[in-house]
């Protein structure tokens, strides 16, 4: 127990990206609300997100652009200085992707809503098992 | 100009997707001419690909100029080329069939429809043209989103089978994207051919066993794996015929198609079957998906959704051939994405016909359909044999691959397994045979009503059927010239 708490510590970003992937997916199974399971599947991508955006993290680096400007002669930055972007960058399409994962999926539930009037999943499996 | 074909296979779709959507507001007439001129665009270009591939090996391209791995690149060999002939030809085949049914169905949205379906196949051709593991996951979600879109235009129940997919579906695509992060971390590349050149040295580490098998999990979950298959029944079965013809054949494929690139080029076969030692459950696995595929299928008393689970079993042929670790076994997986996604274009068209007369697809709808649509019964009749293995139709020979894949690697589980489901098949559609046929029985020696006169379906949707059928058999007659020349090449030397 005494080594698994330093562990846990540092690398405590992968825990808690593993912890919020976690309730995403309890959430979508558990729950019976469609908004609520739609809810837990953006926990799940914002986990994963998070994730890529903390390996790109680095404490003390500087920025990818090599200094010195036009005209002046260019000094190659060390890769060992600076923080990778290509995470980020990477997160920033996925968030896009996420956005609009949650639109089809609320645009489904507005269409299920006006055909059930619910968003209980029990309830409209009630509902179907009675045709 | 034939330099460019790679680039021209995305964004020649990608472009008329918004002249479509632009068209469909000024005038629905033009939505259709634009789709059929960029999809034929499309199989002129991925069939000249193929041929460059077959002349002069692996095409290289660099989007924009930029080399990889800083830029992403995009990747051609004989494995994509073929898959994408196949996915470009079932799309073009697939919009000319659909128009009158969509036309039938929902008129009024004919444009949003053409703008989704032209969306899809720009996703699943970039997910088959790219070499980039992150452009992948992109594409694969283009492709999903416009699938739930086309898959929730559909029958009362479809918004609620299309939302049970997306939950499923985004899992599956979340998935993928952490084993890809997981890659990022020990290579820092995302270039599938320089992930491949850095991985060697790293295969004992944990990170890239765990990088493996959450890619893994995550394509089962797009492609309906057993036991990850229960979205993919409902959202097949509700959807309009015209959706379910294009994405019962191709999604399913191409993910097949994914999974075979990742063991192939970016984890190579000597980690994921020496180094791991998972085949043997895979395959088990596969085995358990044919058999609950068949008898899942033997349940249903609904000709569409029998189809469906017919699906998942395939499902099963390609995954287990693919694990069994040996050239014949790859061999019968990659022929099977061809002619899976061939005959099961075949039968579903025919589903989409028998609904444009008959307006339904369960048992009690089919009676008497052989007098009524010969030319459709006809092709299905085909379509039937090839997914029961019979020659000289394409399914036999994939089938007979992978049964000598098994042999080879000494699982007669799965062999059994593949004559199990050939069995249950030729019950399943001798059973539709028969009530198409001879049903309705005639009490009265069947003199006092006079037969159904014939009734087919519009020369549109009967042309494309046609066509499909004979390409059905025309694949089984060369097999050998395809798999010599092509899938050969497509399997690195080192699988034996």
């Amino acid at each position: 127990m005494a080594e698994l708490i330093p562990t846990i510590i540092a690398k405590y970003n992968y825990w808690i990206y593993i912890t919020l992937m976690m309730i995403g997916l309890y959430a979508m199974i558990a729950k019976n609300n469609l908004v609520k399971k739609i809810v837990g599947m953006n926990i799940f991508q914002t986990a994963i997100i998070l994730y890529y955006v903390s390996i790109g993290v680095k404490k003390g680096a500087t920025i990818p652009i090599s200094t010195g400007g036009h005209g002046a002669v260019h000094e190659a930055v060390h890769a060992a200085d600076y923080l990778n972007p290509l995470p980020h960058v990477l997160m920033l399409t996925a968030i896009v992707v996420g956005v609009a994962t949650l639109g089809v999926a609320l645009a489904l539930c507005l269409r299920i809503y006006s055909r059930y009037n619910t968003l209980e999943e029990d309830e409209i499996l009630a509902q179907i098992r009675k045709k | 100009m034939s330099q460019q074909y790679p680039a021209l296979l995305v964004i020649v779709p990608l472009l008329s997707a918004f002249a479509i959507s632009i068209a469909g507001w000024v005038n629905k007439r033009l939505c259709f001419p634009i789709i059929v001129t960029a999809l034929s665009v499309v199989v002129y270009a991925s069939i000249g690909l193929l041929l460059t591939v077959l002349e002069k090996g692996v095409v290289i391209y660099h989007l924009g100029g930029w080399p990889p791995p800083v830029g992403i690149a995009y990747y051609v060999d004989h494995l994509n080329g073929l898959v994408l002939v196949v996915v470009a030809s079932v799309a073009l085949l697939n919009v000319i069939a659909a128009k009158k049914s969509i036309e039938q169905e929902f008129p009024d949205k004919a444009g949003p429809f053409y703008t989704l379906y032209i969306l899809m196949v720009t996703g699943l051709l970039g997910i088959v043209v790219t070499g980039d593991a992150f452009n992948l996951y992109v594409l694969l979600e283009i492709a999903a989103l416009t699938g739930y879109g086309l898959l929730a235009m559909g029958e009362e129940r479809a918004p609620l089978s299309s939302l049970n997919y997306l939950y499923m579906g985004t899992i599956g695509a979340c998935f993928y994207l952490l084993g890809v992060g997981y890659l990022y971390i020990v290579t820092g590349s995302l270039n599938m051919v320089d992930i491949a050149r850095l991985l060697p040295p790293l295969y004992q580490s944990r990170a890239v066993l765990a990088a493996f098998i959450i890619c893994m999990v995550g394509v089962w979950l797009k492609m309906a794996f057993f036991p990850l298959h229960s979205w993919l029944p409902n959202a097949y079965t509700h959807a309009t015929s015209a959706a379910s013809s294009l994405i019962a054949p191709l999604v399913t494929k191409v993910m097949v198609y994914v999974m075979i690139r990742l063991i192939l080029t970016i984890f190579t076969p000597e980690f994921a079957f020496a180094t791991l030692a998972l085949n043997n459950i895979v395959v088990w696995l596969a085995v358990i998906a044919i058999v609950m595929g068949a008898i899942l299928a033997l349940a249903e008393r609904n000709l569409k959704k029998m189809l469906t689970f017919i699906v998942v079993a395939e499902i099963g042929y390609m995954v287990g051939g693919a694990w069994l670790g040996n050239r014949a076994g790859m061999t019968g997986a990659i022929l099977h994405i061809v002619n899976d996604a061939l005959m099961t274009l075949c039968v579903f068209l025919v589903v989409g016909n028998i609904v444009y007369k008959v307006k339904g697809y369960a048992f009690e709808n089919l009676q008497g359909l052989f007098r009524k649509m010969p030319f459709t019964m006809g092709a299905f009749v085909v379509g039937a044999m090839s997914i029961i293995g019979v020659p000289p139709t394409c399914g036999f020979f994939s089938k007979w691959y992978l049964i000598v894949g098994a042999l080879q690697a000494g699982h007669y589980g799965f062999m059994a397994a593949l004559i199990f489901s050939s069995l249950v098949s030729v019950v399943l559609f001798f059973r539709i045979f028969e009530i198409c046929y001879y049903e309705p029985f005639s009490d009265h020696h069947g003199h006092d009503q006079p037969p159904e006169p014939m009734d087919e379906a519009p020369l549109t949707m009967v042309v494309p059927l046609l066509i499909v059928a004979v390409i059905l058999i025309l694949v089984g007659l060369y097999t050998g010239d395809i798999v010599n020349h092509i899938i050969k090449f497509a399997i690195p030397e080192g699988l034996v």
